[in-house]
Protein backbone atom coordinates (compact mmCIF):
# COMPACT_ATOMS: atom_id res chain seq x y z
CA UNK A 1 0.00 0.00 0.00
CA UNK A 2 1.29 3.47 -1.27
CA UNK A 3 1.29 6.10 1.67
CA UNK A 4 1.19 9.59 1.14
CA UNK A 5 4.82 10.46 0.34
CA UNK A 6 6.20 7.75 -1.47
CA UNK A 7 7.75 4.10 -0.41
CA UNK A 8 7.48 1.80 2.82
CA UNK A 9 10.49 2.37 4.72
CA UNK A 10 11.81 -0.05 7.05
CA UNK A 11 11.38 2.64 9.46
CA UNK A 12 8.04 3.57 8.49
CA UNK A 13 7.08 -0.40 9.03
CA UNK A 14 8.63 -0.16 12.28
CA UNK A 15 6.40 2.01 13.28
CA UNK A 16 3.33 1.39 12.15
CA UNK A 17 4.63 -2.52 14.02
CA UNK A 18 5.02 -0.26 17.09
CA UNK A 19 1.58 1.22 16.87
CA UNK A 20 -0.29 -2.58 16.16
CA UNK A 21 1.23 -3.63 19.37
CA UNK A 22 -0.65 -0.74 21.48
CA UNK A 23 -3.44 -1.18 19.51
CA UNK A 24 -3.18 -4.70 20.27
CA UNK A 25 -2.22 -4.55 24.78
CA UNK A 26 -5.05 -1.88 24.66
CA UNK A 27 -7.35 -4.19 23.22
CA UNK A 28 -6.81 -7.41 24.91
CA UNK A 29 -5.05 -6.72 27.88
CA UNK A 30 -8.81 -6.44 29.97
CA UNK A 31 -9.96 -9.66 28.24
CA UNK A 32 -6.73 -11.38 28.85
CA UNK A 33 -6.91 -10.58 32.40
CA UNK A 34 -10.30 -11.85 33.34
CA UNK A 35 -9.35 -15.35 31.30
CA UNK A 36 -6.15 -15.29 33.09
CA UNK A 37 -8.50 -15.40 36.45
CA UNK A 38 -10.76 -17.97 35.13
CA UNK A 39 -7.72 -20.38 34.72
CA UNK A 40 -6.58 -19.40 38.17
CA UNK A 41 -7.19 -21.97 41.47
CA UNK A 42 -8.61 -20.47 44.34
CA UNK A 43 -5.63 -20.05 46.55
CA UNK A 44 -3.46 -18.04 42.85
CA UNK A 45 -6.56 -15.51 42.39
CA UNK A 46 -4.82 -12.88 44.34
CA UNK A 47 -1.27 -13.68 43.19
CA UNK A 48 -1.34 -10.71 40.47
CA UNK A 49 0.53 -12.65 37.85
CA UNK A 50 -1.08 -11.95 34.40
CA UNK A 51 0.09 -15.32 33.34
CA UNK A 52 -1.56 -18.31 35.62
CA UNK A 53 0.96 -20.38 38.38
CA UNK A 54 -1.45 -23.16 38.65
CA UNK A 55 -3.91 -24.08 35.98
CA UNK A 56 -6.89 -24.99 36.45
CA UNK A 57 -10.72 -26.11 34.81
CA UNK A 58 -12.18 -26.33 38.30
CA UNK A 59 -14.34 -22.75 37.89
CA UNK A 60 -15.58 -24.13 34.54
CA UNK A 61 -16.46 -27.26 36.30
CA UNK A 62 -18.55 -24.90 38.94
CA UNK A 63 -20.18 -23.21 37.26
CA UNK A 64 -21.40 -25.72 34.76
CA UNK A 65 -22.46 -28.05 37.68
CA UNK A 66 -25.15 -25.74 38.83
CA UNK A 67 -28.65 -24.44 37.00
CA UNK A 68 -27.50 -21.30 37.76
CA UNK A 69 -25.46 -20.90 34.99
CA UNK A 70 -26.62 -22.70 32.75
CA UNK A 71 -30.27 -21.65 33.21
CA UNK A 72 -28.80 -18.19 32.48
CA UNK A 73 -26.75 -19.07 29.36
CA UNK A 74 -29.80 -21.18 27.85
CA UNK A 75 -32.01 -17.69 28.49
CA UNK A 76 -29.64 -15.85 26.91
CA UNK A 77 -28.66 -17.99 23.99
CA UNK A 78 -32.42 -18.30 23.61
CA UNK A 79 -33.75 -14.80 24.07
CA UNK A 80 -30.66 -13.21 21.84
CA UNK A 81 -31.61 -15.36 18.98
CA UNK A 82 -35.44 -14.82 18.82
CA UNK A 83 -35.10 -11.18 19.03
CA UNK A 84 -32.07 -11.18 16.28
CA UNK A 85 -34.00 -13.47 14.16
CA UNK A 86 -37.51 -11.44 14.39
CA UNK A 87 -35.94 -7.81 13.99
CA UNK A 88 -33.58 -8.89 11.42
CA UNK A 89 -37.25 -10.14 9.59
CA UNK A 90 -39.22 -6.98 10.05
CA UNK A 91 -36.41 -4.96 9.71
CA UNK A 92 -35.62 -6.60 6.28
CA UNK A 93 -39.09 -5.88 5.00
CA UNK A 94 -39.12 -2.19 5.83
CA UNK A 95 -35.63 -1.84 4.96
CA UNK A 96 -36.19 -3.19 1.55
CA UNK A 97 -39.52 -0.91 1.37
CA UNK A 98 -37.22 2.50 2.28
CA UNK A 99 -34.32 1.56 -0.04
CA UNK A 100 -36.35 0.43 -3.34
CA UNK A 101 -39.94 2.08 -2.95
CA UNK A 102 -41.15 5.51 -2.68
CA UNK A 103 -44.35 5.96 -0.51
CA UNK A 104 -45.80 8.51 1.76
CA UNK A 105 -44.52 8.20 5.02
CA UNK A 106 -40.65 6.77 4.48
CA UNK A 107 -39.31 10.01 5.72
CA UNK A 108 -40.95 9.41 9.33
CA UNK A 109 -40.31 6.26 9.49
CA UNK A 110 -36.54 6.81 9.32
CA UNK A 111 -36.88 9.43 11.84
CA UNK A 112 -38.66 7.41 14.25
CA UNK A 113 -36.15 4.78 14.05
CA UNK A 114 -33.51 7.26 14.30
CA UNK A 115 -35.56 8.42 17.33
CA UNK A 116 -35.86 4.84 18.96
CA UNK A 117 -31.77 4.56 18.59
CA UNK A 118 -30.95 7.74 20.34
CA UNK A 119 -33.91 6.94 23.05
CA UNK A 120 -32.90 6.94 26.87
CA UNK A 121 -33.50 2.95 27.58
CA UNK A 122 -33.60 3.51 31.47
CA UNK A 123 -36.87 5.85 30.15
CA UNK A 124 -38.14 2.55 29.26
CA UNK A 125 -37.67 0.67 32.25
CA UNK A 126 -40.92 2.03 34.40
CA UNK A 127 -43.39 1.12 32.28
CA UNK A 128 -42.54 -1.31 30.68
CA UNK A 129 -41.86 -3.12 34.26
CA UNK A 130 -45.23 -1.65 35.56
CA UNK A 131 -47.46 -3.03 31.76
CA UNK A 132 -45.38 -6.10 31.59
CA UNK A 133 -47.03 -7.03 35.14
CA UNK A 134 -50.25 -6.38 34.52
CA UNK A 135 -49.90 -8.14 30.74
CA UNK A 136 -47.88 -10.77 32.70
CA UNK A 137 -44.86 -10.88 30.51
CA UNK A 138 -42.37 -9.70 33.09
CA UNK A 139 -39.83 -12.55 34.20
CA UNK A 140 -40.39 -14.54 30.84
CA UNK A 141 -38.70 -14.90 27.71
CA UNK A 142 -41.44 -12.42 25.66
CA UNK A 143 -40.88 -9.59 28.20
CA UNK A 144 -37.06 -9.60 27.04
CA UNK A 145 -37.67 -10.45 23.45
CA UNK A 146 -40.49 -7.17 22.66
CA UNK A 147 -37.61 -4.35 24.00
CA UNK A 148 -34.55 -6.69 22.54
CA UNK A 149 -36.55 -6.15 18.64
CA UNK A 150 -37.43 -2.92 19.28
CA UNK A 151 -34.66 -1.43 20.22
CA UNK A 152 -32.67 -3.59 17.49
CA UNK A 153 -35.09 -2.31 14.79
CA UNK A 154 -33.21 1.05 13.84
CA UNK A 155 -29.92 -0.75 13.43
CA UNK A 156 -31.45 -3.69 11.78
CA UNK A 157 -32.92 -1.23 9.29
CA UNK A 158 -30.29 1.38 8.88
CA UNK A 159 -27.62 -1.36 8.36
CA UNK A 160 -29.87 -3.34 6.03
CA UNK A 161 -31.55 -0.12 3.71
CA UNK A 162 -27.85 0.86 3.58
CA UNK A 163 -26.82 -2.77 1.87
CA UNK A 164 -29.82 -2.68 -0.37
CA UNK A 165 -29.23 0.28 -1.73
CA UNK A 166 -25.98 -1.77 -3.31
CA UNK A 167 -28.07 -4.29 -5.15
CA UNK A 168 -28.82 -3.22 -8.49
CA UNK A 169 -31.82 -2.70 -9.41
CA UNK A 170 -32.13 -3.43 -12.91
CA UNK A 171 -32.48 -7.39 -11.95
CA UNK A 172 -35.55 -6.69 -9.91
CA UNK A 173 -37.12 -4.75 -13.09
CA UNK A 174 -36.33 -7.55 -15.16
CA UNK A 175 -37.86 -9.91 -13.04
CA UNK A 176 -41.00 -7.60 -12.68
CA UNK A 177 -41.19 -7.31 -16.33
CA UNK A 178 -40.60 -11.27 -17.25
CA UNK A 179 -44.35 -11.02 -15.36
CA UNK A 180 -43.30 -11.45 -11.53
CA UNK A 181 -45.14 -9.45 -8.93
CA UNK A 182 -43.07 -7.16 -6.72
CA UNK A 183 -43.41 -9.40 -3.64
CA UNK A 184 -41.73 -12.30 -6.19
CA UNK A 185 -39.14 -9.80 -7.28
CA UNK A 186 -38.53 -9.57 -3.97
CA UNK A 187 -37.86 -13.46 -2.06
CA UNK A 188 -36.77 -14.42 -5.52
CA UNK A 189 -34.41 -12.06 -7.21
CA UNK A 190 -33.75 -9.76 -4.16
CA UNK A 191 -33.39 -11.96 -0.92
CA UNK A 192 -30.29 -14.10 -1.88
CA UNK A 193 -28.79 -11.02 -3.01
CA UNK A 194 -29.14 -9.42 -0.03
CA UNK A 195 -28.42 -12.23 1.87
CA UNK A 196 -24.79 -11.30 3.18
CA UNK A 197 -26.47 -7.84 4.14
CA UNK A 198 -29.29 -9.61 6.15
CA UNK A 199 -26.24 -11.77 7.83
CA UNK A 200 -23.81 -9.08 9.10
CA UNK A 201 -26.76 -7.43 10.27
CA UNK A 202 -27.71 -10.27 12.56
CA UNK A 203 -23.93 -10.95 13.67
CA UNK A 204 -24.80 -6.78 14.71
CA UNK A 205 -28.06 -7.46 16.53
CA UNK A 206 -27.19 -10.83 18.38
CA UNK A 207 -24.50 -8.99 19.77
CA UNK A 208 -26.32 -6.21 20.79
CA UNK A 209 -29.80 -8.50 22.25
CA UNK A 210 -26.34 -10.68 23.94
CA UNK A 211 -24.99 -7.21 25.45
CA UNK A 212 -28.09 -5.96 27.32
CA UNK A 213 -28.04 -5.32 30.71
CA UNK A 214 -30.42 -2.67 32.23
CA UNK A 215 -33.75 -4.69 30.75
CA UNK A 216 -32.25 -7.64 31.40
CA UNK A 217 -32.15 -7.05 35.44
CA UNK A 218 -35.06 -4.81 35.72
CA UNK A 219 -37.80 -6.57 33.15
CA UNK A 220 -36.44 -10.53 34.99
CA UNK A 221 -36.41 -11.89 38.86
CA UNK A 222 -35.95 -15.54 38.70
CA UNK A 223 -34.24 -18.15 36.50
CA UNK A 224 -36.91 -18.52 34.29
CA UNK A 225 -35.68 -15.37 31.93
CA UNK A 226 -32.48 -14.17 33.90
CA UNK A 227 -29.73 -13.90 31.28
CA UNK A 228 -25.85 -14.50 31.56
CA UNK A 229 -24.63 -10.78 32.38
CA UNK A 230 -27.63 -10.11 35.04
CA UNK A 231 -26.64 -14.03 36.74
CA UNK A 232 -23.16 -12.95 37.26
CA UNK A 233 -24.50 -10.03 39.37
CA UNK A 234 -25.90 -12.34 41.17
CA UNK A 235 -23.16 -14.64 41.79
CA UNK A 236 -21.42 -12.32 43.93
CA UNK A 237 -24.31 -11.91 46.38
CA UNK A 238 -24.89 -15.46 47.75
CA UNK A 239 -21.64 -16.15 48.46
CA UNK A 240 -19.67 -15.15 51.78
CA UNK A 241 -18.02 -18.89 52.22
CA UNK A 242 -16.60 -19.07 49.02
CA UNK A 243 -14.90 -16.40 46.73
CA UNK A 244 -16.82 -15.81 43.72
CA UNK A 245 -14.62 -14.54 41.32
CA UNK A 246 -13.02 -17.69 39.78
CA UNK A 247 -16.84 -18.26 38.67
CA UNK A 248 -17.69 -15.51 37.44
CA UNK A 249 -14.45 -15.19 35.53
CA UNK A 250 -14.97 -18.61 34.13
CA UNK A 251 -18.75 -17.62 33.20
CA UNK A 252 -17.65 -13.81 31.45
CA UNK A 253 -14.90 -16.16 29.57
CA UNK A 254 -17.73 -18.48 28.34
CA UNK A 255 -20.12 -15.43 27.27
CA UNK A 256 -17.22 -14.23 25.72
CA UNK A 257 -16.05 -16.56 23.29
CA UNK A 258 -19.69 -16.22 20.84
CA UNK A 259 -17.78 -12.74 20.33
CA UNK A 260 -14.25 -13.16 19.87
CA UNK A 261 -15.62 -16.14 17.21
CA UNK A 262 -17.76 -13.18 15.61
CA UNK A 263 -15.21 -10.66 15.39
CA UNK A 264 -12.26 -13.43 14.21
CA UNK A 265 -14.51 -14.59 11.11
CA UNK A 266 -16.41 -11.84 10.26
CA UNK A 267 -14.20 -8.70 11.29
CA UNK A 268 -14.88 -7.62 7.66
CA UNK A 269 -18.37 -8.19 7.39
CA UNK A 270 -18.78 -6.62 10.84
CA UNK A 271 -16.85 -3.05 10.12
CA UNK A 272 -18.05 -2.53 6.54
CA UNK A 273 -22.22 -2.76 8.68
CA UNK A 274 -21.48 -1.26 11.34
CA UNK A 275 -20.17 1.83 9.04
CA UNK A 276 -22.13 1.61 5.88
CA UNK A 277 -25.67 2.51 8.15
CA UNK A 278 -23.57 5.39 9.53
CA UNK A 279 -22.10 7.63 6.66
CA UNK A 280 -24.54 8.01 3.88
CA UNK A 281 -23.45 10.77 1.00
CA UNK B 1 -49.36 13.46 -6.62
CA UNK B 2 -52.51 13.64 -8.86
CA UNK B 3 -53.89 10.29 -9.96
CA UNK B 4 -51.65 7.93 -9.30
CA UNK B 5 -50.93 5.17 -11.64
CA UNK B 6 -51.78 1.57 -10.54
CA UNK B 7 -47.91 0.92 -10.63
CA UNK B 8 -47.80 3.61 -7.94
CA UNK B 9 -50.71 2.45 -5.89
CA UNK B 10 -49.13 -1.02 -5.50
CA UNK B 11 -45.76 0.25 -4.37
CA UNK B 12 -47.05 2.35 -1.97
CA UNK B 13 -49.44 -0.41 -0.68
CA UNK B 14 -46.36 -2.81 -0.77
CA UNK B 15 -44.07 -0.21 0.69
CA UNK B 16 -47.11 0.06 3.94
CA UNK B 17 -47.33 -3.40 4.39
CA UNK B 18 -43.50 -4.13 4.14
CA UNK B 19 -43.11 -1.10 7.19
CA UNK B 20 -46.15 -1.75 9.01
CA UNK B 21 -44.79 -4.42 11.15
CA UNK B 22 -41.83 -2.79 12.11
CA UNK B 23 -43.43 0.52 12.46
CA UNK B 24 -46.15 -0.82 15.20
CA UNK B 25 -43.72 -2.58 17.07
CA UNK B 26 -41.31 -0.01 17.70
CA UNK B 27 -44.58 2.49 18.45
CA UNK B 28 -45.86 -0.33 20.64
CA UNK B 29 -43.03 -0.50 22.77
CA UNK B 30 -41.60 2.63 22.75
CA UNK B 31 -44.43 5.29 21.92
CA UNK B 32 -46.94 3.72 24.39
CA UNK B 33 -44.66 3.45 27.34
CA UNK B 34 -43.16 6.73 27.03
CA UNK B 35 -46.76 8.08 27.11
CA UNK B 36 -47.37 6.03 30.09
CA UNK B 37 -44.67 6.55 31.83
CA UNK B 38 -45.61 10.76 31.58
CA UNK B 39 -48.63 9.58 32.72
CA UNK B 40 -47.45 7.55 36.03
CA UNK B 41 -44.97 10.37 36.76
CA UNK B 42 -47.85 12.55 37.95
CA UNK B 43 -49.20 9.98 40.53
CA UNK B 44 -48.07 8.75 43.97
CA UNK B 45 -47.46 4.89 43.49
CA UNK B 46 -45.30 3.23 44.97
CA UNK B 47 -45.92 -0.69 44.96
CA UNK B 48 -44.95 -1.54 48.56
CA UNK B 49 -48.02 0.91 49.66
CA UNK B 50 -50.38 -0.14 46.15
CA UNK B 51 -53.59 1.46 47.90
CA UNK B 52 -52.37 4.91 48.49
CA UNK B 53 -52.10 5.44 44.26
CA UNK B 54 -53.49 9.02 43.66
CA UNK B 55 -52.92 11.57 41.21
CA UNK B 56 -50.43 14.07 42.42
CA UNK B 57 -49.71 16.49 39.18
CA UNK B 58 -46.20 17.99 39.61
CA UNK B 59 -45.62 16.81 42.85
CA UNK B 60 -42.96 14.20 41.83
CA UNK B 61 -41.30 16.40 39.73
CA UNK B 62 -40.66 18.82 42.66
CA UNK B 63 -39.82 15.96 45.07
CA UNK B 64 -37.03 14.92 42.18
CA UNK B 65 -35.65 18.27 41.77
CA UNK B 66 -35.11 19.19 45.02
CA UNK B 67 -33.64 16.67 46.10
CA UNK B 68 -29.67 16.49 46.35
CA UNK B 69 -29.14 12.98 44.98
CA UNK B 70 -30.60 13.40 41.68
CA UNK B 71 -28.46 16.94 40.85
CA UNK B 72 -25.38 14.50 42.24
CA UNK B 73 -26.35 11.87 39.39
CA UNK B 74 -26.64 14.48 36.95
CA UNK B 75 -23.65 16.22 37.32
CA UNK B 76 -21.12 12.88 37.90
CA UNK B 77 -23.71 11.44 34.23
CA UNK B 78 -22.80 15.11 32.61
CA UNK B 79 -18.94 14.78 34.39
CA UNK B 80 -18.61 11.07 32.91
CA UNK B 81 -20.37 12.09 29.50
CA UNK B 82 -18.43 15.14 28.72
CA UNK B 83 -15.05 13.52 29.89
CA UNK B 84 -15.51 10.11 28.44
CA UNK B 85 -16.75 11.69 25.02
CA UNK B 86 -14.09 14.47 24.35
CA UNK B 87 -11.36 11.54 25.73
CA UNK B 88 -13.05 8.96 23.06
CA UNK B 89 -12.89 11.82 20.25
CA UNK B 90 -9.10 11.99 20.41
CA UNK B 91 -8.57 8.54 20.87
CA UNK B 92 -10.39 7.21 18.62
CA UNK B 93 -9.19 9.07 15.84
CA UNK B 94 -5.95 8.11 16.49
CA UNK B 95 -7.42 4.51 16.50
CA UNK B 96 -9.00 5.25 12.97
CA UNK B 97 -5.61 6.61 11.60
CA UNK B 98 -4.10 3.30 12.69
CA UNK B 99 -6.94 0.96 11.47
CA UNK B 100 -7.26 2.99 8.19
CA UNK B 101 -3.55 3.42 7.13
CA UNK B 102 -1.41 0.95 8.82
CA UNK B 103 0.90 -0.01 6.17
CA UNK B 104 1.56 -3.70 8.32
CA UNK B 105 -1.12 -5.86 10.15
CA UNK B 106 -4.11 -3.44 9.48
CA UNK B 107 -6.54 -7.09 9.03
CA UNK B 108 -5.29 -7.73 12.43
CA UNK B 109 -5.65 -4.34 14.29
CA UNK B 110 -8.96 -4.36 13.38
CA UNK B 111 -10.25 -7.21 14.19
CA UNK B 112 -8.63 -6.98 17.50
CA UNK B 113 -10.50 -3.49 17.69
CA UNK B 114 -13.58 -5.51 17.19
CA UNK B 115 -13.08 -7.02 20.87
CA UNK B 116 -13.88 -4.14 22.73
CA UNK B 117 -16.54 -2.99 20.57
CA UNK B 118 -18.23 -6.62 20.49
CA UNK B 119 -17.55 -7.81 24.11
CA UNK B 120 -20.70 -8.13 26.73
CA UNK B 121 -20.27 -4.43 28.83
CA UNK B 122 -20.49 -6.06 32.34
CA UNK B 123 -18.14 -8.95 31.17
CA UNK B 124 -15.35 -5.69 30.55
CA UNK B 125 -16.99 -3.90 34.11
CA UNK B 126 -16.02 -7.03 36.13
CA UNK B 127 -12.67 -6.89 34.22
CA UNK B 128 -12.30 -3.39 35.57
CA UNK B 129 -13.47 -4.05 38.89
CA UNK B 130 -11.03 -7.40 39.64
CA UNK B 131 -7.87 -5.16 38.23
CA UNK B 132 -8.84 -2.62 40.52
CA UNK B 133 -9.39 -4.60 43.58
CA UNK B 134 -6.49 -4.53 45.47
CA UNK B 135 -6.13 -8.57 46.02
CA UNK B 136 -7.31 -9.59 42.48
CA UNK B 137 -5.88 -7.02 40.68
CA UNK B 138 -2.87 -6.00 38.48
CA UNK B 139 -3.31 -1.83 38.05
CA UNK B 140 -4.01 -1.13 41.53
CA UNK B 141 -1.16 -2.61 43.13
CA UNK B 142 0.69 -1.05 39.96
CA UNK B 143 -0.56 2.60 40.31
CA UNK B 144 -2.03 2.96 43.93
CA UNK B 145 -0.02 0.51 46.13
CA UNK B 146 -1.56 -0.04 49.50
CA UNK B 147 -5.05 1.85 48.49
CA UNK B 148 -8.48 0.63 47.14
CA UNK B 149 -9.55 2.96 44.33
CA UNK B 150 -12.96 1.54 43.87
CA UNK B 151 -13.62 3.16 47.44
CA UNK B 152 -13.23 6.88 47.02
CA UNK B 153 -15.79 8.96 44.91
CA UNK B 154 -12.29 10.42 42.60
CA UNK B 155 -11.34 7.46 42.04
CA UNK B 156 -14.15 5.42 41.31
CA UNK B 157 -15.37 7.70 38.89
CA UNK B 158 -12.39 8.01 37.14
CA UNK B 159 -12.14 3.95 36.71
CA UNK B 160 -15.40 3.99 35.65
CA UNK B 161 -14.99 6.56 32.71
CA UNK B 162 -11.64 4.73 31.67
CA UNK B 163 -13.87 1.65 31.68
CA UNK B 164 -16.32 3.55 29.22
CA UNK B 165 -13.70 4.63 27.03
CA UNK B 166 -12.11 1.55 26.43
CA UNK B 167 -15.51 -0.38 25.63
CA UNK B 168 -16.63 2.73 23.11
CA UNK B 169 -13.83 4.03 21.55
CA UNK B 170 -13.55 1.23 18.92
CA UNK B 171 -16.69 2.12 18.26
CA UNK B 172 -16.01 5.66 17.83
CA UNK B 173 -13.31 4.52 15.65
CA UNK B 174 -15.31 2.71 13.12
CA UNK B 175 -17.55 5.59 12.64
CA UNK B 176 -14.49 8.03 12.00
CA UNK B 177 -12.96 5.71 10.35
CA UNK B 178 -15.75 5.67 7.67
CA UNK B 179 -15.47 9.30 7.54
CA UNK B 180 -11.59 8.89 6.76
CA UNK B 181 -12.36 6.82 3.57
CA UNK B 182 -14.08 9.65 2.10
CA UNK B 183 -10.83 11.75 1.94
CA UNK B 184 -9.78 11.65 -1.23
CA UNK B 185 -6.33 10.46 -1.73
CA UNK B 186 -5.02 12.78 -4.50
CA UNK B 187 -6.88 15.40 -2.40
CA UNK B 188 -3.59 14.36 0.39
CA UNK B 189 -1.21 13.88 -2.47
CA UNK B 190 -1.39 17.40 -3.75
CA UNK B 191 -1.56 18.96 -0.49
CA UNK B 192 1.22 17.37 0.93
CA UNK B 193 3.29 18.35 -2.79
CA UNK B 194 2.51 21.96 -1.92
CA UNK B 195 4.43 21.18 1.13
CA UNK B 196 1.36 21.06 3.75
CA UNK B 197 3.04 18.71 6.96
CA UNK B 198 1.61 16.23 8.50
CA UNK B 199 -0.48 17.91 10.80
CA UNK B 200 -1.88 20.86 8.51
CA UNK B 201 -2.84 17.80 5.68
CA UNK B 202 -4.90 16.81 8.84
CA UNK B 203 -6.04 19.86 10.10
CA UNK B 204 -6.87 21.07 6.64
CA UNK B 205 -7.94 18.18 4.57
CA UNK B 206 -9.29 15.26 6.36
CA UNK B 207 -10.90 17.28 9.15
CA UNK B 208 -13.10 19.14 6.86
CA UNK B 209 -14.15 16.18 4.94
CA UNK B 210 -14.63 14.32 7.88
CA UNK B 211 -17.02 16.89 9.52
CA UNK B 212 -20.22 15.04 9.20
CA UNK B 213 -18.43 11.68 10.46
CA UNK B 214 -17.35 13.61 13.63
CA UNK B 215 -20.86 15.03 13.85
CA UNK B 216 -22.91 11.35 13.83
CA UNK B 217 -20.31 9.69 16.16
CA UNK B 218 -19.78 12.32 18.92
CA UNK B 219 -23.68 12.79 19.25
CA UNK B 220 -24.37 9.09 19.07
CA UNK B 221 -21.87 8.70 21.69
CA UNK B 222 -22.86 11.43 23.26
CA UNK B 223 -26.20 10.28 23.82
CA UNK B 224 -25.05 7.06 24.43
CA UNK B 225 -22.73 7.67 27.43
CA UNK B 226 -25.47 9.96 29.23
CA UNK B 227 -27.54 6.55 29.87
CA UNK B 228 -24.05 5.29 31.61
CA UNK B 229 -25.53 1.88 33.59
CA UNK B 230 -23.72 -1.24 33.50
CA UNK B 231 -20.50 0.12 34.10
CA UNK B 232 -21.45 2.09 37.32
CA UNK B 233 -23.48 -1.33 38.70
CA UNK B 234 -21.06 -3.48 38.60
CA UNK B 235 -17.89 -1.11 39.53
CA UNK B 236 -19.44 0.39 42.10
CA UNK B 237 -23.53 -0.26 42.46
CA UNK B 238 -23.79 3.65 42.62
CA UNK B 239 -22.01 3.84 46.11
CA UNK B 240 -20.06 6.73 46.97
CA UNK B 241 -22.07 9.09 44.82
CA UNK B 242 -20.95 8.00 41.84
CA UNK B 243 -24.72 7.27 40.80
CA UNK B 244 -25.84 8.15 36.93
CA UNK B 245 -29.07 9.30 36.48
CA UNK B 246 -29.86 5.80 34.77
CA UNK B 247 -28.66 4.25 37.91
CA UNK B 248 -30.94 6.06 40.42
CA UNK B 249 -34.16 5.62 38.59
CA UNK B 250 -33.23 2.03 38.40
CA UNK B 251 -32.65 2.07 42.27
CA UNK B 252 -35.65 3.59 43.04
CA UNK B 253 -37.67 1.81 40.69
CA UNK B 254 -36.90 -1.81 41.03
CA UNK B 255 -35.40 -1.41 44.70
CA UNK B 256 -37.23 0.74 46.03
CA UNK B 257 -40.53 -0.27 43.90
CA UNK B 258 -41.13 3.33 43.59
CA UNK B 259 -42.90 3.42 40.40
CA UNK B 260 -44.50 7.75 40.78
CA UNK B 261 -40.55 8.43 41.79
CA UNK B 262 -38.71 6.19 39.16
CA UNK B 263 -40.77 7.46 36.01
CA UNK B 264 -40.73 10.75 37.18
CA UNK B 265 -36.76 10.05 36.46
CA UNK B 266 -37.89 8.36 33.07
CA UNK B 267 -39.42 11.42 32.16
CA UNK B 268 -36.70 13.71 33.11
CA UNK B 269 -33.94 11.78 31.15
CA UNK B 270 -36.17 11.34 28.38
CA UNK B 271 -36.20 15.04 28.60
CA UNK B 272 -32.88 15.66 28.66
CA UNK B 273 -31.65 13.29 25.85
CA UNK B 274 -33.99 15.06 23.42
CA UNK B 275 -32.58 18.50 24.81
CA UNK B 276 -28.89 17.13 23.85
CA UNK B 277 -29.94 15.49 20.67
CA UNK B 278 -32.18 19.48 20.01
CA UNK B 279 -28.83 21.17 21.23
CA UNK B 280 -26.69 19.33 18.49
CA UNK B 281 -29.20 19.41 15.66
CA UNK B 282 -29.31 22.84 15.76
CA UNK B 283 -25.44 23.77 16.47
CA UNK B 284 -24.75 21.73 13.38
CA UNK B 285 -27.99 22.35 11.43
CA UNK B 286 -28.42 19.80 8.51
CA UNK B 287 -25.08 18.02 9.26
CA UNK B 288 -26.49 16.33 11.92
CA UNK B 289 -27.93 12.97 10.85
CA UNK B 290 -31.81 12.87 10.69
CA UNK B 291 -31.63 16.86 10.15
CA UNK B 292 -34.65 18.51 11.64
CA UNK B 293 -36.00 14.95 12.73
CA UNK B 294 -33.54 14.28 15.65
CA UNK B 295 -34.97 17.55 18.02
CA UNK B 296 -38.54 16.69 18.23
CA UNK B 297 -40.43 15.79 20.88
Amino acid sequence: MADVGGAATRARKVKWTVLDVVVVVYALLPVLWIASLSFKTEATLGDGHLIPREWTLENYATIFSTDEFTRALVNSIGIALIATAIAVVLGAMAAYAIARLEFPGKRLLVGASLLIAMFPQVSLVSPLFEIERVLGLFDTWPGLILPYTTFSLPLAIYTMSAFFREIPWELEKAATMDGATPGQAFTKVIAPLAAPGVFTTAILVFIFCWNDFLFAISLTSTEASRTVPVALQFFTGDSQFEDPTGSISAAAVVITVPIVVFVLLFQRRIVSGLTSGAVKG
Amino acid sequence: MAAATEGERAQRRLGWLLCAPAALVMLAVTGWPILYAVWLSFQRFDLKYPDQREFVGLDNYLTVLGNGYWWTAFGVTVLITVVSVAIELVLGMALALVMHRALVGRGLVRTVTLIPYGIVTVVAAFSWRYAWTPDTGYLAELITPGGAPLTGTGSSLAIIIVAEIWKTTPFMALLLMAGLALVPEDLLKAAAMDGAGPWQRFVKVMLPVMKPAILVALLFRTLDAFRVFDHIVVLTSGAQDTSSVSVLAYNNLIKGLNLGIGSTMSVLIFLAVALIAWIFVKLFGTAAPGGDDGGRR
